[in-house]
């Protein structure tokens, strides 16, 4: 698939040239949100930077749980924990699309020899009250990535706009290292002392979270948490903007959108566990994206959202 | 005269959107143009996936000045209102010529409207097109306010002549209009300029860029049927994808790759719906087993390795993709071994059709016991009916058709077979869905129509009872189109069937499955469903050619659920009136009914005693009384033999024996006894003829 001389030989390797390619481009290499999402996209570097009108340009690989997909480590393509790496720039400058085509050249594609298409695809996270035009991008026919210009996020029009790339790294990395099924990936090079697979670090937790995610996650608890998360959403955010003890302006915008991931991620747990019918489902979405939205508002409030005061 | 060239060079464009935009392009800058008084020769708009190209020939130089003459007021008007003339004239007094018309001198104006120059006008209109362009869903991005479908990276916009060509000075949210394009984003990188639209249609060629669709499209077409041909195997057919996929490549490289022999057992329409749905690959058959073998796919450049590496990931992603299929297939055969049809389809209780119309599982209970009772009206046997429409819907808690719902009914049957229905079944659970649209096919075998009726019949009579109707261009669950199913259904296989019938016991059915959340409505709305029922034949009929009025007059007859009888009715009425008796009769038949409804209004009387022959006092009126005898003779057992071109021919030949009567006979006579006789006379006429249809509603 590529060339030997610049080809990646393990799935960090790949991961690491990202890092660095972004790094070169004046990205702010961040680190993995430390909750449970479903998509780099609930970072809040990138839901909440996407608001006001401060630029803003950050990369970072984003641990991401979508627990109906759970396949018990046996579906070679099939996950239902993985990694994105979620790329955000705001204003989008005018050559994304080429230092995107960059990155992939970096990771050891060689443009001479495949077909890069961008495919159209409107992204809408009706739980996130976000949308945006862009492409998926294919390589000889697989999407590797999504390409996205945000319009709107958490209700609030853009302005201006942010440019997201997500790269699906597995389903990359497979194609890039030539690799049939994702748990025999090379995790690290294949020819250091102990070479570990992919499969050697995540089969069994693959097992063990399809397992809970299915049939043991205890329903009563979550459907007490996700109320208690929406709860404790709308109450930090209904507090005075003054700290009574500091005296400071402390809008907590972002304490705040922690509950509303946590909100999110229990909502896929209910789902993935069968609970949650039709009807309700989009009852749900819509009391997220209630939360989603009210985050948006404080967060636009405060100095990092361009708030002048 | 000059040529302009207009490229909108962007981000990619969507597929879908291409044709349009281009036709937008062309419509919106060349009528600008002309309402600028800048007329042209010609124009000709293309499109790819990166840019939008208008060419206009022969436009003209600059727009013509235009003069035109103004009437003032009078000479010694008072000032003011002079002074507001030249205001709105934006002249001043020494421009005004002093004239005498037969009220006295008045002040007149020649205001002249300058030429502008071309370039100012196209700027000034391309502006505006761009700024205003009806984009489906259009973006900003950056810090910019212009809006476009995706970012709008340059504008090339030139006037060329013999003199050579000149750009035409243009800027909008900072970007400047130019002579340069660029060619494939892979294959040829760099800008270059352009001279004029033979120049650029031919420097794309060489950048790797096929400016017109349809020339790409033929030539992914010829490559791909002669690269098929060469295997021995054939192109399945498939227009609409070849127009997409024309449209998601600028250098078109027709690849054709193999399927997995282990892939190659699955049904054709699984490989073909998964191949061109997930990865725009056209199928590749086999002429003589109707097998696909082989896949085409577009790539969108030439590599050093003549597409081997491209080829290959695509294959590997159809394999990733066949062998979910596959995986599907053989889970659902195996569901279908173990627990049967019927077993597989038990999760449909837990799917809701309707909140209040009950889950998919009550719906297909009704289509069960309507099939049954409809079979027989069908000639089809009422337990194979009710067999098929038991497992006409199971192939929906597949996991196939959960993957692909365009599988539906398609999957149906397989899986039939996979359960060893035979006899009829297997076809009913995939034709019980036809016809979908005015032209698609309508089931003929007898258990597939009992299944196909019995499923629309329920759906309309289901949402009528809860009083979901189309409203407007509201029709959520498609029960027009379902309504055009049953009619198409009943027409097209002759059947004879008692429509309100078929609707009641729908109705009691709903009732009984829904949880009480509708109660049995009997008559309520069934008549407003079977006259919504009337209204989708009307519009039926009318495409075929028969007057609307026809249709009322066989309507107003008994008899009217019985859509085939209605439409025999009416067919042999409008082929009466193509007549030049049928049509003179109505005519007649116009004159006996108004002469008599005045009588009868007058006299506060019915004349429906009989005339007596012996008070025929002249010729004509004997003729008639034999003539009225003679169609009655034929009249009478053609009705009742349903033979309704012979009993209108029949009453054809009425139409000499009254011509005659109006002619020769005075109705309103002052011989009391010769009146009422004639006014039973008619009578008569009026009674024949409303036996066949109701006259009345005929126009004209």
């Amino acid at each position: 698939m590529t060339d030997i001389a610049t080809a990646p030989r393990s799935f960090q390797e790949i991961i690491l040239r990202l890092q660095t390619y972004w790094a070169a481009k004046g990205c702010a290499i961040l680190q993995p949100y430390d909750m449970e999402v479903g998509a780099g996209t609930f970072h809040p570097a990138t839901t909440l930077r996407s608001l006001g009108s401060r630029p803003w340009a950050a990369a970072y690989v984003q641990p991401s749980r979508r627990p109906t997909d759970g396949r018990y480590g046996e579906n070679p393509n099939r996950l239902q924990h993985y990694y994105q790496y979620q790329v955000l720039i705001k204003p989008s400058p005018p050559d994304l699309q080429e230092l995107y085509l960059g990155s992939l050249e970096a990771i050891g594609i060689d443009m001479g020899l495949h077909d890069i298409r961008f495919v159209e695809d409107d992204w809408e996270s009706p739980t996130l009250g976000a949308w945006g035009l862009g492409w998926e991008v294919w390589c000889d026919g697989m999407e590797v990535s999504q390409f996205t210009y945000f319009q709107q996020v958490g209700g609030h029009d853009c302005h201006p706009i942010s440019g997201e790339l997500t790269y699906g790294l597995e389903r990359l990395a497979m194609y890039v290292l030539g690799v049939d099924h994702v748990m025999d990936m090379p995790f690290n090079d294949p020819q250091t002392p102990i070479p570990l697979s992919y499969g050697d670090i995540f089969r069994q937790t693959e097992e063990e979270y399809a397992r809970y995610n299915f049939d043991s996650a205890n329903t009563d608890v979550l459907l007490r948490q996700f109320q208690e998360a929406e709860a404790e959403c709308a109450a930090l955010l209904a507090q005075e903007d003054i700290d009574p003890k500091t005296g400071r302006r402390i809008i907590m915008a972002h304490p705040a959108y922690d509950q509303c991931i946590k909100a999110s991620h229990i909502f896929n747990l209910l789902d993935a566990r069968g609970v949650i019918s039709v009807t309700e489902r989009q009852a749900y979405i819509g009391r997220v994206r209630a939360l989603a939205k009210q985050c948006a508002d404080a967060f636009v409030r405060t100095k990092a959202g361009g708030h002048a005061a | 005269m000059p040529q302009l060239l207009i490229e909108l060079f962007s981000e990619e464009i969507p597929a879908r959107m291409q044709v349009r935009a281009a036709a937008d392009l062309k419509t919106r800058v060349t009528n600008g143009l002309v309402e600028a008084g800048l007329t042209y020769a010609g124009a000709e708009s293309f499109c790819t996936p990166r840019r939008l190209v208008l060419v206009v020939d022969g436009v003209l130089d600059a727009s013509p000045t235009l003069r035109e003459e103004r009437k003032g007021p009078k000479v010694g008007a008072p000032d003011k209102a002079v002074e507001g003339f030249l205001r709105g004239a934006g002249l001043t007094r020494a421009d005004l010529e002093e004239r005498e018309t037969p009220k006295g001198a008045v002040f007149f104006a020649m205001i002249e409207k300058p030429g502008r120059p071309a370039a100012e006008i196209v700027a000034e209109v391309l502006t505006d097109v761009i700024r205003q362009f009806p984009w489906p869903k259009s973006m900003r991005w950056g810090t910019g306010a212009l809006r476009w479908v995706r970012p709008l990276q340059s504008i090339l916009c030139i006037l060329s002549d013999d003199a050579g060509p000149s750009p035409v000075p243009l800027e909008i949210d900072g970007m400047v209009a130019g002579d340069t394009t660029e060619g494939h984003r892979f294959m040829a990188p760099g800008r270059f300029s352009v001279s004029n639209f033979e120049d650029y249609t031919a420097k794309l060629k060489r950048a790797f860029v096929l400016l017109s669709a349809q020339e790409r499209a033929q030539h992914i077409w010829a490559d791909a049927t002669n690269m098929a041909f060469s295997a021995g195997l054939e192109m399945v057919e498939d227009k609409g994808l070849l127009a997409e996929v024309a449209g998601l490549v600028e250098w078109p490289v027709v690849l054709m790759g193999e399927i997995g022999a282990e892939f190659l057992e699955l049904p054709p329409e699984v490989l073909q719906t998964s191949m061109r749905e997930h990865q725009k690959f056209f199928s590749v058959r086999n002429p003589k087993s109707g097998r696909i073998e082989k896949f085409v796919t577009v790539a969108n450049r030439e590599t050093a390795d003549h597409g081997a590496t491209i080829l290959a990931g695509n294959q590997k992603v159809l394999s990733a993709r066949l062998a979910d299929a596959k995986f599907f297939w053989e889970n659902d055969l195996r569901t279908i071994k173990t627990v049967g049809l019927e077993g597989m389809a038990g999760p449909l209780s837990e799917v809701t059709f309707h909140n209040k119309l009950g889950s998919q599982k009550a719906r297909v209970t009704r289509i069960e016991a309507l099939a049954r009772h409809l079979a027989p009206m069908v000639g089809a046997k009422p337990d194979l009916a009710a067999e098929a429409a038991r497992v006409c819907k199971a192939d929906l808690a597949s996991e196939m058709v959960y993957e692909f719902p365009e599988l539906q009914g398609v999957m149906g049957r397989y899986y039939a077979v996979a359960a060893g229905h035979d006899d009829g079944v297997p076809e009913a659970c995939e034709a019980h869905y036809s016809p979908l649209g005015p032209s698609d096919d309508v089931p003929t075998a007898p258990v597939s129509v009992a299944v196909a009726l019995a499923d629309k019949i329920d759906i309309l009579t289901g949402f009528w009872a809860i009083d979901e109707k189309p409203t407007g261009s509201k029709d959520p669950f498609a029960l027009r189109r379902a309504a055009l199913g049953v009619i198409r259904l009943v027409l097209e296989n002759d059947l004879r069937l008692d429509l309100a019938s078929a609707v009641r016991k729908a109705d009691i059915l709903v009732a009984e499955n829904a949880d009480g959340i509708v109660g049995p409505s009997a008559s309520g709305y069934i008549h407003d469903l079977l006259s919504f029922i009337h209204d989708r034949l009307k519009v039926y009929l009318r495409d075929q050619g028969i007057r609307h009025d026809v249709i009322d007059a066989s309507l107003a007859m008994p008899g009217n659920d019985d859509l085939t009888l209605l439409v025999t009715r009416a067919r042999a009425l409008s082929e009466t009136l193509a007549t030049d008796d049928g049509e003179n009769l109505i005519q007649g038949f116009k004159r006996a009914n108004n002469l008599l409804t005045q009588a009868e209004e007058a006299d506060g009387v019915e004349y429906s005693f009989g005339p007596d022959p012996k008070f025929a006092d002249t010729q004509s009126e004997r003729s008639l009384f034999a003539a009225l005898d003679r169609a009655e003779a034929v009249i009478a057992p053609a009705m009742e033999a349903e033979d309704f071109a012979q009993a209108m021919a029949a009453m054809a030949d009425l139409r000499g024996p009254i011509d005659a009567f109006f002619e020769d006979v005075k109705v309103n006579d002052e011989n009391q006894t010769l009146r009422r006789n004639r006014l039973n006379m008619l009578h008569r006429i009026r009674g024949l003829c409303l036996e066949v249809a109701d006259l009345t509603k005929i126009e004209g």
